[in-house]
């Protein structure tokens, strides 16, 4: 019962946007629902630092969106805005629209934006295991959004173990802290997390630092099975893994988009020199 | 590569001690010796009059000396016998069946003392109400009052102080506004006892209509401990890695359940240490009380239930430290073991106020989680 609130609710926010907004969609955009998360004229400061300018920005649902670029690019501040946990840096300011499944995210109000989170699971680069057991890192999202039913719960922390290929290490010791798993166990742990509260979209921020090259090949596997189900934004600075997973990627230098599309495209003749040399790796 | 040469006598040992190493060396044996001896100016003074006011106190209080001793090495022994236990798989009933003996040995000694000492004095100093103008009988009206004063300031202090606490740490936006009750907190922590006293008869006494009494004083002594306990709040609220929280959040937990979930309970008992070390301060302060509710004498119930609740919340009431200072100077004829044994009586309360804060850390070390 408490799953199907959930899934409700994730319902809700696609068919709740205000009705200007979907009639906007529905007369200029017949395939609309395609467009999974869309960035109109978005732009973020920090105080009077700008981190990302006024960029647009397409993702459409089930494909691996791959976004590369330099350090400081703003590439994890991007992420930040789709989930609005920007609202926790108070100098941060955004404007223009996120939009996800068509709703503006900043229009969202109350509990709606805990639904937003839950709708989006979130891995960044450093590994986080909460200080609580294996099994409780990964129940923790559910539990807060009323689910507490022993046996749903167990099917669901084995799911989402083994999509981030952990469950093998941990089905012995289910109860062992989080915090006490190595730094590649705890980065799996933490996209078991982020899968467990069942989202729609899935963004990864550099997610294989921690990770050796031979479980990131076996993850990278998981995400292209996943894409059936998810949604995947993929930042990365292995440009190689992005040209390996991405349908379309998005290059960004200094705080500015310079270009997105097909990932074949922009690795091949992007329209820009500067993305070619970023690609190529003679950047800089 | 040009052949530097780090280790002018090397010869034949890499390892050989290079000039600047040996005098490295002295200039570190210098700094740990002037340490050693800045800690020794502090300790041994301390220790020195610590022993003389056990000592010109034990006519009085020999006897709790003694079971207090005992007490200690009855349970330490015993303690450490059962920890070896645990480790050495071989001689674990050995180890165990000592710990038993040695357990079983104190108490039984300890009751026949108790049974054929009664007449030597045994705990009437702790147990008997103060007599003949203080000069004869015990501590145990003030004793019961400092207890009650100390029980109800904390009831009072600790649920503002945490919540205030929680709030200014995890909720409060950081603008003007919070920045001026942060500074107002760091300042009324270095305000004198003496100025809190007066506050609390303006406000409690006077204003808020109480009268002298025991929730006068309870509340004066509360408000001088706020401040200590909302920034201990924090700072254990701080100890928590921002990064556990933003892990939450992103998973849509919202403030409140990541709080109680997951901050609270990994800074619970940093939070009660710091109250408990606030307790120990306010069993100790004279300047509070003064003017707000401690009495120089009230005759209580030697006996029975009304000699643990000897005092009403509007009732003046006795305290331990208004005591000391009575006895040591307003009070003619007092036996100098009284005098020292009051003093000693209050050290007390509060170095074992202050070891269960100690315990509480280590716990806390034990059982750190990251
Ligand atoms: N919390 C913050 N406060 C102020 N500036 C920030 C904050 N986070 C990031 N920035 C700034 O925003 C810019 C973009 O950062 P970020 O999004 O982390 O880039 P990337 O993930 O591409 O390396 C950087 O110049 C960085 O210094
Ligand atoms: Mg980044």
């Amino acid at each position: 019962m408490n799953q199907n609130e959930t899934t409700q609710l994730t319902g809700d926010l696609a068919t709740d946007a205000p009705a200007a907004v979907k009639v906007h969609h529905e007369s200029s955009l017949p395939i609309s629902s395609d467009i999974h998360i869309s960035f109109d004229n978005v732009s973020v400061k920090y105080g009077s630092d700008v981190a990302l300018q006024p960029f647009d920005m397409q993702i459409k649902r089930n494909e691996i969106f791959g976004i590369i670029g330099p350090a400081n690019a703003g590439k994890t501040t991007l992420l930040k805005s789709i989930n609005r946990t920007l609202d926790f840096i108070p100098s941060a300011k955004v404007s223009g629209s996120v939009k996800v499944n068509g709703q503006d995210v900043s229009a969202i109000r109350g509990r709606r934006v805990h639904q937003l989170r839950r709708h989006i699971g979130m891995v960044f680069p450093l590994p986080v295991g909460l200080p609580l057991s294996v099994y409780e890192n990964v129940a923790y999202a559910p539990r807060r959004a009323g689910m507490h039913d022993r046996r749903v719960l167990d099917e669901l922390v084995e799911k989402c173990l083994r999509q981030a290929m952990l469950w093998d290490e941990v089905k012995d010791r289910l109860d062992m802290l989080g915090t006490k798993l190595s730094g590649g166990q705890q980065q799996r742990l933490t996209i078991a997390r982020a899968l467990s509260h069942q989202p729609e979209i899935l963004c990864l921020d550099e997610f294989s630092i921690a990770i050796d090259p031979v479980t990131t090949m076996k993850i990278e596997d998981v995400l292209l099975e996943l894409k059936q189900e998810l949604t995947i934004v993929l930042v990365t600075n292995l440009v190689q893994q992005a040209r390996r997973l991405a349908d379309n990627t998005a290059f960004f230098n200094k705080s500015e988009l310079i270009e997105f599309g097909p990932t074949e495209k922009i690795f091949s003749e992007p329209e820009q020199q500067i993305t070619l040399d970023y690609v190529m790796g003679d950047f800089g | 590569m040009a052949n530097v040469n780090l280790n002018p006598n090397d010869g034949n040992n890499p390892f050989a001690r290079t000039p600047q190493e040996i005098k490295r060396k002295r200039i570190e044996l210098g700094a740990q010796f002037t340490f050693l001896m800045m800690t020794m100016a502090l300790v041994i003074p301390m220790l020195w009059i610590m022993w003389d006011l056990a000592y010109r106190a034990s006519d009085v209080l020999s006897y709790t000396y003694m079971v207090i001793g005992v007490g200690c090495v009855g349970l330490l022994i015993p303690y450490f016998l059962i920890e070896a236990a645990k480790r050495n798989e071989h001689k674990r009933k050995l180890f165990m069946g000592l710990a038993i003996a040695i357990l079983a040995g104190i108490s039984i000694w300890i009751v026949c003392i108790t049974v054929f000492n009664m007449d030597n004095g045994g705990f009437d100093f702790l147990t008997l109400n103060p007599k003949k103008r203080m000069t004869a009988g015990g501590v145990w009206a003030p004793l019961i009052g400092t207890f009650l004063l100390v029980l109800l300031s904390l009831v009072i202090s600790a649920p503002i102080g945490i919540l205030a606490g929680v709030y200014l740490s995890e909720f409060a936006n950081d603008n003007w506004f919070t920045r001026i009750i942060n500074l107002a907190v760091v300042n009324l922590a270095g305000v004198p006892s003496i100025v809190h006293g007066l506050f609390g008869v303006g406000a409690f006494v006077y204003f808020m209509d109480m009268g002298r009494s025991l929730l006068a004083a309870s509340s004066t002594v509360a408000v001088m401990t706020l401040p200590v306990i909302i920034t201990s709040t924090k700072e254990a609220l701080t100890s928590v890695p921002q990064s556990f929280r933003a892990a939450c959040w992103n998973m849509g937990a919202t403030k409140w359940q990541t709080i109680r979930t997951l901050v609270l309970p990994n800074s619970i008992n940093g939070i009660l240490t710091g109250v408990i070390l606030q307790v120990a301060r306010a069993a100790g302060e004279t300047a509070p009380i003064l003017f707000t509710g401690a009495l120089y004498y009230k005759k209580i119930a030697d006996t029975g239930f009304d000699s643990f609740v000897p005092y009403g919340l509007e009732d003046r009431f006795m305290a331990l430290s208004y005591h000391l200072f009575t006895v040591a100077t307003q009070v003619q004829d007092v036996p100098e073991s009284f005098q020292f044994g009051t003093a000693v009586v209050l050290i007390g309360m509060v170095l074992m106020v202050n070891s269960i804060s100690i315990g509480f850390r280590i716990y806390l070390r034990a059982r750190k989680r990251w």
